[in-house]
C-alpha cells in the first residue's frame, strides 16, 4: 500500500489538492461544497474554479488520495447531480506530509529571520 | 451556460463524459451565488480562463499516462517492439539517405545565384558531341554572341607549389576574368580577378580555396599579398573564396588569370578550352543555340577546313553529369522506395497482428469501462511512439548511410561531397510510416471496436480469418514482390560488375605502385633536362631491392584516356574525323616490362631511342592492324606529332579508356624524343615501379630519391595502379554494394513476414488442426497445408515481382553493361532464393502445426 517513498513521490502537492485534501478531511463533500469550504477556510482567498477542482479530482482520484462515496445524504438535501468525494487514509497521509513539509519552511525562514517568530 | 458547455469541448471526451455534468452544476451555483451582472461575468472569465489550461493539462496528464503504460506494455513485449522500430528505421534511414543525395545531385540549384542562367559551351563535331573550344573559336564565339550577358573560358591545371612547407602538387583553374564575377560568388578575403590580372605581363596573381587557406595557411587574415612559387614562378595571393565555393569541381585548390598570347590564336585544331557562359536577361537556351548556329555557320563557311561540320553544343553547368550518375541515383531511390514499402507492409503486418492477438484484451477493458476514445487514443499513442522512436532510429541510420553515398555525388558538379540530412524527406518518410503506423494499429482497433466489443471475450472466439487475414496474406505478397525486384536489380547489376571486372586491361596491375612527378615549366623545358631526371631517379629507384622495374610515362591508363592525336599516312592529310587518331604517350624505356603489356613483335622503347637518333615508335596491335592489316608493320613509317615515325615494335593492346569505353589505338614514342619545350602536356610525368616491396618504405623511398635528384620537387598522386583498375569500377562497386545490402534486408524483412503471418494462422487455427488430427490427417498432410500457404504466397509474389524487374531492369540497362534485363541465370537465383527463403520462413510454424497435440488444443476451447 502506501510507502513513504511512494508518498515522498507526490510531494510537494499541487495548492488546489492540498486544499481539496484539508476539506475533506472531516466530512464527504461534493464538488462544490469542496470550493465554499475552501472559500470559507481561507476567508475567500482562495477560490477553486470548476476546471481546476474536477483536473485535481480527476488526477487526486488516480494517486488515490480520495475516492468516490456512494453513501448520499437524505434526499431532501441531495442534488443527483452531486458526486460525493471522501479522503482515504493515503490522502491523509499525503496531506500530514505536505503540511510537515510546509512546517519545516516555515521553521527555516523563522532560523534566518525571514518569517515573524510564533505569537 | 451554453458558451460554458461549448468550452468544455476542449477537453478529452473521456474527461468530459466523467465530470462535464458536475463542472456545469459547479459553474451555475457559482454563478449563482456570485449577485449582480459584474460579479457574474468576473465568474464567468476566470471559469473560462481556468478551462483552457486546465483542459490542456488534462490532456497532457492522459498522455503522459498512455505513454507509461505503451512503453509498458512495449517492454513486455519486447521483440514486437524491437522488431517495429528496426523496420521503421530502416525504411525511413534508407529513404531518407537517398533522396537526400538524389535531391543533392538532381534538383537542388548549384550554390550560385541565378544558377539556371550558367551554360557550358562545346563545339560539337561528327564524332565528338562535345569538344572542347580552340582560343580562335572562343574568341570569334565570344565576339558574335548578343545573347550572353557574359561568357569565359577555363582551364583545369595542376601547378607545383614550392617554399610554404613541403612542395605540394594543387588542382589549380586558370580562368579568363569573366567567370568568377559570372558564378556571382564574390572573395571572402580580399578580391577576385579583374581583366588587367589576366593582361599579358601583369604580375602573377592567385586566388585560394578556403580549404587551402585553411589547410595551408591555417586561416590566417595575412596571407593576402604573400607570394609563393608555382611551378617555379611567383605569385602573390590576392584572395580567399568563401567556404563552400567549388569551381568547377571540388578538388580545385586556387585559381590563377588565364592569359592569351597571340600565339595560341593560330591554330583553330587546338582544342583545350572549357567555356562558361551566362544566358543575358529573358534569354532561353533555345535562343541562344539558335544563335550560337548562325555563328558556327559562318565560321565554318570561312573556316571550311577546321571548321568542317562543326556546330554548337550547350548544356546547363546544372545538368553536367553523367546519364550514369543519374540512373544510379533513381536506381537507389527505387530501391530505397522498394525499402519503404517492405518496411511499411511489414509493420502493417505487425500491428494487425498485434492488434489481432489483443482483441481480447482490448473487449475486456471496453467491457470494463474504457470509452473507445481511451482505446483509440492509446493505441495511437502506441502507434506514434513506435513511429517516432523508428524515425529517431531512421535519421541514425541515414547519417551513418550517407557518408557512404558520398560516392555517388558525380565529380564534375561543383558542389560538396557529403549532402546533408534533407529534412524535408525525412518528415516525408516519417509521415508514411507514421501514417502506416496509425492506419493499421488503430482502425482494425477502431472497426473491432464497433462491431461489438464483446465478441471478442466470448471463450475460444476465432480472432483472424476473414478479410483481415486476406490482407495480410496481400501484404506479404507485396514484401515477396518488392524483394524480388530488388533482387533482381542487383543480382543483374553484380553480373554486370562480374563483366566488367573480367575484362582484360591489357595490362597487368597487380604489384605495381604509380607516383606522379610533374615537372614544372619553365624549368624544365629542355628535354635533355627532364631525361637527365628521369634517369638519375629510375637509375636509384631500379637499385631498390625487391624492385624489378620502374618506368616513366605521359599518362597512366584510364587515370587519363584522352590524349590523343591525329595520324597520317603516306602524306595524306591527318583530319579530325574519321577515326583517324591514336592515342599518344611518350615513355621512358621498361614500361612494358613495369606493366605486363605483351610484346608482339619487334622491340620496346629503348635507351638508344635519344633525340639525335631517328625518331621511332612503338605501337598497339590495333594500330598496326588499322593501317598494315596484312603485312608485317615494322619498319613501316606513318606522319604523327610533326614528324614522320618509323615502327619499331607492337604490343599488346591497354583499355586507355577504360574498361567500359573503346579505346583508340595507341602509339608510344621515346620520352627522349619529345621536341625542346614543345608539347610539354606530353611530357611524361608519372612514374610506375614493379617491385615487391611494400607500399610504405617504397613510397618513401623513392621521395629521397626525388628529393636528392631535386629538393624542389613535389611528390603526389600515390597510387597503386590496382586502385586506378578498381577506380573503374568503384561507383558500380558501391551500387551494388548498396542495393545487394538493401535486397538481403528486404528478403529478410519478406521471410520475417512470412513466418509472421503463418505462426498466427498455425496459432489460430490449433483447434482445427487439433481435429484433423485427431481425425486422422497425417503429419505430410498437415506440413503440406502449412507449407503449401506459405509457399503459394510467396510464388504470387516472385511471379509478380519478376514480371515487375524486368521492366525494372529495362529501365536501367545503360547500366548493365550488355547483361540482358531477362538474365536467365539471375532469374532462376532470384525465384530460387525467394522459394527458400519462403520455406524457411515456413519451416518453425509447419513445425508447430505438425507437433499439435489434438487433445490439448481441443480442451483448451
Amino acid at each position: 500500500m502506501t510507502t513513504p517513498d511512494d508518498l515522498a513521490a507526490l510531494l510537494p502537492l499541487p495548492p488546489a489538492v492540498f486544499h481539496i485534501l484539508v476539506a475533506l478531511a472531516d466530512d464527504d463533500r461534493h464538488g462544490y461544497a469542496i470550493i465554499q469550504e475552501v472559500a470559507a477556510r481561507t476567508a475567500g482567498e482562495v477560490t477553486l474554479s470548476a476546471a481546476t477542482l474536477y483536473r485535481s479530482i480527476h488526477r487526486m482520484l488516480e494517486q488515490g488520495l480520495i475516492l468516490e462515496t456512494h453513501r448520499r445524504p437524505a434526499p431532501e438535501h441531495d442534488d443527483e447531480r452531486r458526486r460525493y468525494y471522501r479522503i482515504t487514509p493515503r490522502g491523509r497521509a499525503a496531506a500530514r506530509a505536505e503540511a510537515r513539509r510546509l512546517e519545516q519552511l516555515v521553521k527555516l525562514a523563522r532560523a534566518y529571520g525571514i518569517a515573524p517568530a510564533r505569537a | 451556460m451554453g458558451l460554458y458547455r461549448a468550452l468544455l469541448t476542449l477537453y478529452p471526451k473521456s474527461f468530459r463524459a466523467e465530470y462535464g455534468g458536475e463542472m456545469c452544476a459547479v459553474f451555475e451555483q457559482r454563478r449563482h451565488s456570485a449577485g449582480g451582472p459584474a460579479g457574474r461575468a468576473m465568474v464567468w472569465l476566470s471559469e473560462a480562463v481556468s478551462v483552457f489550461g486546465n483542459a490542456a493539462a488534462v490532456h497532457w496528464d492522459l498522455a503522459r499516462q498512455d505513454l507509461r503504460f505503451t512503453t509498458r506494455a512495449l517492454a513486455r513485449t519486447p521483440g514486437f517492439a524491437l522488431t517495429a522500430i528496426l523496420v521503421i528505421a530502416l525504411g525511413v534511414g534508407a529513404n531518407t539517405a537517398a533522396f537526400s543525395v538524389a535531391d543533392f545531385v538532381l534538383v537542388r540549384p548549384l550554390p550560385y545565384p541565378d544558377s539556371d542562367k550558367l551554360v557550358k559551351l562545346w563545339e560539337r563535331a561528327p564524332e565528338y558531341q562535345q569538344l572542347e573550344l580552340s582560343p580562335a573559336n572562343y574568341r570569334d564565339w565570344k565576339a558574335a554572341a548578343t545573347v550572353f550577358e557574359s561568357m569565359g573560358a577555363y582551364l583545369p591545371v595542376e601547378s607545383n607549389l614550392v617554399g610554404e612547407g613541403d612542395p605540394d602538387r594543387l588542382a589549380a583553374t586558370a580562368v579568363t576574368s569573366e567567370i568568377l564575377p559570372m558564378l556571382g560568388v564574390s572573395a571572402a578575403l580580399g578580391r577576385i580577378f579583374t581583366p588587367a590580372d589576366g593582361e599579358d605581363g601583369a604580375p602573377g596573381t592567385i586566388v585560394l580555396s578556403y580549404g587551402l587557406w585553411q589547410s595551408r595557411f591555417g586561416g590566417e587574415a595575412g596571407v593576402l599579398g604573400r607570394r609563393l612559387l608555382l611551378d617555379g614562378s611567383p605569385y602573390m595571393v590576392i584572395g580567399v573564396m568563401p567556404r563552400g565555393f567549388h569551381f568547377p569541381s571540388r578538388d580545385v585548390a586556387l585559381w590563377m588569370p588565364f592569359t592569351f598570347d597571340a600565339s595560341d590564336y593560330e591554330d583553330r585544331d587546338n582544342n583545350y578550352l572549357n567555356v562558361l557562359a551566362r544566358l543575358g536577361p529573358g534569354v532561353s537556351q533555345d535562343q541562344a543555340e539558335a544563335e550560337l548556329g548562325v555563328i558556327t555557320a559562318r565560321l565554318e563557311r570561312e573556316y571550311p577546313r577546321e571548321n568542317e561540320k562543326t556546330g554548337a553544343s550547350m548544356l546547363r553547368l546544372r545538368d553536367y553529369f553523367s546519364e550514369r550518375s543519374k540512373l544510379l541515383l533513381l536506381a537507389l531511390c527505387g530501391a530505397s522506395l522498394c525499402i519503404l514499402l517492405i518496411a511499411c507492409a511489414n509493420l502493417a503486418n505487425l500491428l494487425l497482428a498485434r492488434t489481432l492477438a489483443r482483441q481480447k484484451e482490448l473487449a475486456l477493458r471496453t467491457a470494463l469501462g474504457a470509452g473507445r476514445e481511451r482505446l483509440v487514443r492509446q493505441l495511437l499513442t502506441e502507434s506514434l511512439l513506435l513511429a517516432g522512436l523508428g524515425g529517431a532510429a531512421g535519421i541514425a541510420v541515414a547519417a551513418a548511410a550517407l557518408p557512404l553515398l558520398g560516392r555517388l555525388v558525380p565529380d564534375t558538379l561543383p558542389i560538396g561531397q557529403v549532402p546533408s540530412i534533407d529534412l524535408r524527406i525525412l518528415f516525408f518518410a516519417g509521415c508514411i510510416t507514421a501514417l502506416t503506423a496509425v492506419g493499421f494499429g488503430v482502425l482494425p482497433a477502431v472497426r473491432a471496436g464497433r462491431e461489438g466489443g464483446f465478441e471478442g471475450l466470448r471463450e475460444g472466439a476465432r480472432s483472424g480469418g476473414g478479410p483481415k487475414q486476406h490482407l495480410r496474406a496481400a501484404l506479404v505478397i507485396a514484401e515477396v514482390m518488392a524483394s524480388v525486384v530488388l533482387l533482381v536489380s542487383s543480382g543483374l547489376l553484380l553480373r554486370a560488375l562480374w563483366r566488367i571486372q573480367a575484362v582484360d586491361p591489357g595490362f597487368r596491375a597487380e604489384g605495381v605502385l604509380t607516383v606522379r612527378t610533374a615537372l614544372p615549366y619553365p624549368k624544365y623545358y629542355m628535354t635533355e633536362k627532364r631525361v637527365e631526371f628521369y634517369r638519375q631517379v629510375l637509375t636509384e629507384i631500379r637499385a631498390i631491392p625487391g624492385v624489378t622495374s620502374a618506368a616513366y610515362i605521359s599518362f597512366l591508363p584510364m587515370d587519363m584516356g584522352g590524349g590523343i592525336w591525329p595520324v597520317s599516312i603516306d602524306g595524306q592529310a591527318a583530319a579530325r574525323q574519321g577515326g583517324t587518331t591514336a592515342s599518344l604517350r611518350y615513355t621512358t624505356p621498361d614500361f612494358f616490362r613495369t606493366l605486363d603489356i605483351p610484346l608482339r613483335t619487334g622491340r620496346g622503347i629503348g635507351e638508344e631511342d635519344r633525340g639525335e637518333a631517328p625518331p621511332v615508335a612503338v605501337v598497339s596491335e590495333s594500330f598496326a592492324r588499322r593501317y598494315w592489316p596484312n603485312a608485317d608493320p615494322i619498319g613501316r613509317t606513318f606522319d604523327f606529332v610533326m614528324q614522320k615515325r618509323t615502327v619499331v615494335g607492337v604490343v599488346g593492346d591497354v583499355m586507355v579508356r577504360g574498361l567500359e569505353r573503346t579505346s583508340e589505338p595507341q602509339v608510344y614514342l621515346p620520352a627522349a624524343q619529345v621536341p625542346d619545350s614543345s608539347i610539354i602536356f606530353y611530357a611524361p610525368k608519372d612514374l610506375v615501379v614493379r617491385s615487391t616491396v611494400d607500399r610504405a618504405s617504397l613510397v618513401a623511398a623513392i621521395r629521397d630519391i626525388v628529393r636528392r635528384v631535386d629538393p624542389e620537387q613535389p611528390v603526389s598522386h600515390v597510387r597503386g595502379m590496382e586502385e586506378i583498375v578498381a577506380e573503374e569500377t568503384a561507383s558500380r562497386t558501391v551500387q551494388v554494394r548498396l542495393l545487394g545490402a538493401l535486397a538481403a534486408l528486404a528478403l529478410l524483412l519478406a521471410g520475417v513476414g512470412i513466418h509472421g503471418l503463418l505462426s498466427y494462422t498455425v496459432s489460430t487455427r490449433a483447434r482445427e488442426l487439433g481435429v484433423r488430427i485427431a481425425l486422422g490427417a497425417r503429419q505430410g498432410d498437415i506440413l503440406g497445408m502449412v507449407l503449401g500457404q506459405g509457399l503459394r504466397l510467396a510464388a504470387v509474389g516472385v511471379l509478380l515481382g519478376l514480371v515487375l524487374s524486368y521492366a525494372a531492369a529495362k529501365g536501367m540497362s545503360a547500366l548493365l553493361a550488355d547483361v540482358g534485363p531477362a538474365d536467365g541465370a539471375t532469374l532462376a537465383a532470384v525465384g530460387g532464393l525467394c522459394l527458400a527463403m519462403a520455406a524457411a520462413g515456413c519451416f518453425f510454424p509447419a513445425l508447430r502445426a505438425v507437433r499439435t497435440d489434438p487433445i490439448t488444443a481441443i480442451r483448451a476451447e
